[in-house]
């Protein structure tokens, strides 16, 4: 099952081509890491599946990027409920200055849902979901920029799950965060599989390796390998891909 | 050898700067010690004498005949402050929110000094404005003598604008983009976004943009005198002329003597006392916001 199938994408900001023509076919439930070194384009690419390159002014975006059989570039697009599916994970932990309860339910005011029960509810699934309620549950008042990093980074995906989204992206969600919460993280990110479809765009190769069914890797904006991570960390077929892995590159 | 003297000559030139920069530190400091003093040596007296009451609570302002009751003017101050509020707060808010988050970079680099200009035209200026344009236009449109606690506070609004606008600026500005980002991610509005968000984790910031405005309002004399119409009477509407703190000591200090003139100098030290605790309220907010 295909979740989204990104056809031709480009994208350019100002003079610079930061994404070169990437094709790609995400796979449902499934977790698909992009790799690749700094400045190749994976960021800009993951920003593009939420739109969220509309609020860089000098963006020009060029190709389909479809969900669910629609296009998220057409006009007539709710691009509000295109980021209420499609949730996205920051490489920072960027709580808002808020108490924590705020946090998490701040989606779904702005989404108009104001029944008590469930913003109650909603509450406690989406810290369950991250394995923050025991640890919270009688703190729920307290700002959240009180909490660990890797705390915050797991309420940040609390506050992102209590939307309810279908397809999840991660910008390095695991770059501020120590090895042992890192591990955390992934083990989370196992158990949301069965649920989401992820994205996750990482510098950690093992990471890649560790989580991810299929990889991309990109390099100058193109993508220059696509496929199973087994197949694509074993047998690369293409050359570059097989520097990067091995540490090569460069 | 050559060189250990040189040496020897930049250290006494550092100290011989140090010197005098912390003499131009304390100069600063004293001149603030001094004007404190002198006010309250010179306006305290009188308030015993009479008792601390009459000068805050008596509506009789007669200073020649020994009556010395502030509260018309104490009133009148803060009308024309909670006046000014009311038009400056969301002017000021409203255009920082437009600036920082809705208008385009170019726009903000154009339109925020132009704003900020606005605090550099001398305050006779404004007042000169005021009695050609708006007090006939107050007459004419809602009626009274047109020099009112209205005119005073759209003027001084006006005064206290850029204040609020570039202080709110700079303290939405400082946030950091990802809290913008966390939310527009959610699906949330541009609106949404400012009002649920930035607002809040900027609040301390406005509020002591708000305070330091309403202490420019609280001050501000040569304006007020030109347009509030100085009545020493209690104003009934907003279209009743009225005094402030400062026009009192402006208008009369010169010819004063006496328990009078005194009596000008206890309006300061009310006045000292007002601006002091706004002054430590915006300090204690804007340290709050920086922790």
């Amino acid at each position: 099952m295909i979740a989204i199938e990104v056809n031709k994408l480009s994208v350019f900001y100002g003079q610079f081509q930061a994404l070169k023509d990437v094709s790609m076919k995400i796979n449902k439930q499934k977790i698909t890491a992009l790799i690749g070194p700094s400045g190749c384009g994976k960021t800009t690419f993951l920003r593009c599946l939420n739109r969220m390159n509309d609020l860089i002014d000098e963006a020009r975006i060029v190709g389909e990027v479809i969900i669910d059989g629609v296009d998220i570039y057409r006009e007539d697009i709710d691009l509000l409920e295109l980021r209420r599916r499609v949730g996205m994970v920051f490489q920072r932990p960027n709580p808002f200055p808020l108490s924590i309860e705020a946090n998490i339910l701040y989606g779904l005011k702005v989404h108009g849902i104001n029944d008590r029960k469930l913003m109650e509810e909603r509450l406690v699934r989406s810290l369950e979901a991250v394995q923050l309620w025991d640890e919270l549950k009688d703190h729920l008042r307290k700002n959240a920029l009180s909490l660990s990093l890797e705390q915050q980074q797991r309420l940040c995906l609390a506050r992102v799950l209590a939307v309810e989204p279908e397809i999840l992206l991660m910008d390095e969600p695991c770059s501020a965060l120590d090895p042992i919460a890192t591990a955390r993280i992934e083990e989370l990110m196992f158990d949301l599989k069965k649920q989401y479809t992820i994205v996750i765009v990482t510098h950690n190769m093992q990471q890649a390796a560790r989580v991810s069914d299929f990889t991309g890797y990109f390099l100058l904006g193109e993508l220059i390998e696509f496929g199973e991570t087994e197949q694509i960390f074993t047998a690369p077929a293409d050359r570059r891909t097989e520097e990067y892995i091995t540490g090569r590159y460069g | 050898m050559g060189n250990r003297t040189t040496m020897k000559g930049t250290e006494s030139k550092e100290k011989l700067i140090r010197l005098f920069l912390l003499a131009t530190a304390l100069s600063a400091i004293s001149i603030l010690a001094l004007i404190s003093v002198f006010i309250f040596t010179e306006g305290l007296p009188i308030m015993f004498r009479h008792g601390f009451k009459k000068f805050l609570f008596s509506l009789d302002w007669y200073p020649t005949e020994g009556h010395f009751g502030l509260l018309p003017m104490i009133i009148g101050s803060l009308m024309v402050t909670v006046g000014a509020m009311i038009i400056g707060v969301p002017l000021g808010l409203a255009g920082a929110i437009y600036l920082t988050q809705f208008s385009s970079k170019k726009v903000r680099m154009v339109v925020k000094p132009m704003i900020e200009l606005l605090a550099g035209i001398p305050s006779v200026v404004y007042g000169f404005i005021g009695v050609v344009i708006l007090v006939p236009f107050v007459r004419e449109n809602f009626g009274g003598p047109g020099f009112s606690v209205l005119t005073a506070s759209i003027i001084l609004g006006i005064m206290i604008l850029p204040t609020i606008l570039s202080i709110s600026i700079d303290s939405l500005m400082a946030l950091p983009p990802a809290y913008r980002e966390g939310s527009i991610a959610l699906g949330a509005t541009e609106w949404q976004t400012t009002r649920m968000v930035l607002l809040p984790a900027a609040r301390s910031g406005i509020i002591a943009s708000i305070i330091l405005g309403m202490g420019r309002a609280v001050g501000e004399t040569m304006a007020v005198i030109m347009i509030a119409g100085n009545a020493t009477s209690l104003p009934r509407t907003i279209l009743d002329p009225v005094r402030t703190l400062t026009s009192n000591i402006a208008l009369e200090m010169g010819y004063a003597s006496g328990e009078h003139r005194q009596a000008l100098f206890a309006t300061g030290v009310i006045l000292f006392i007002i601006i002091m605790v706004l002054n430590t309220v915006a300090n204690l907010t804007s340290r709050k916001m920086s922790r």
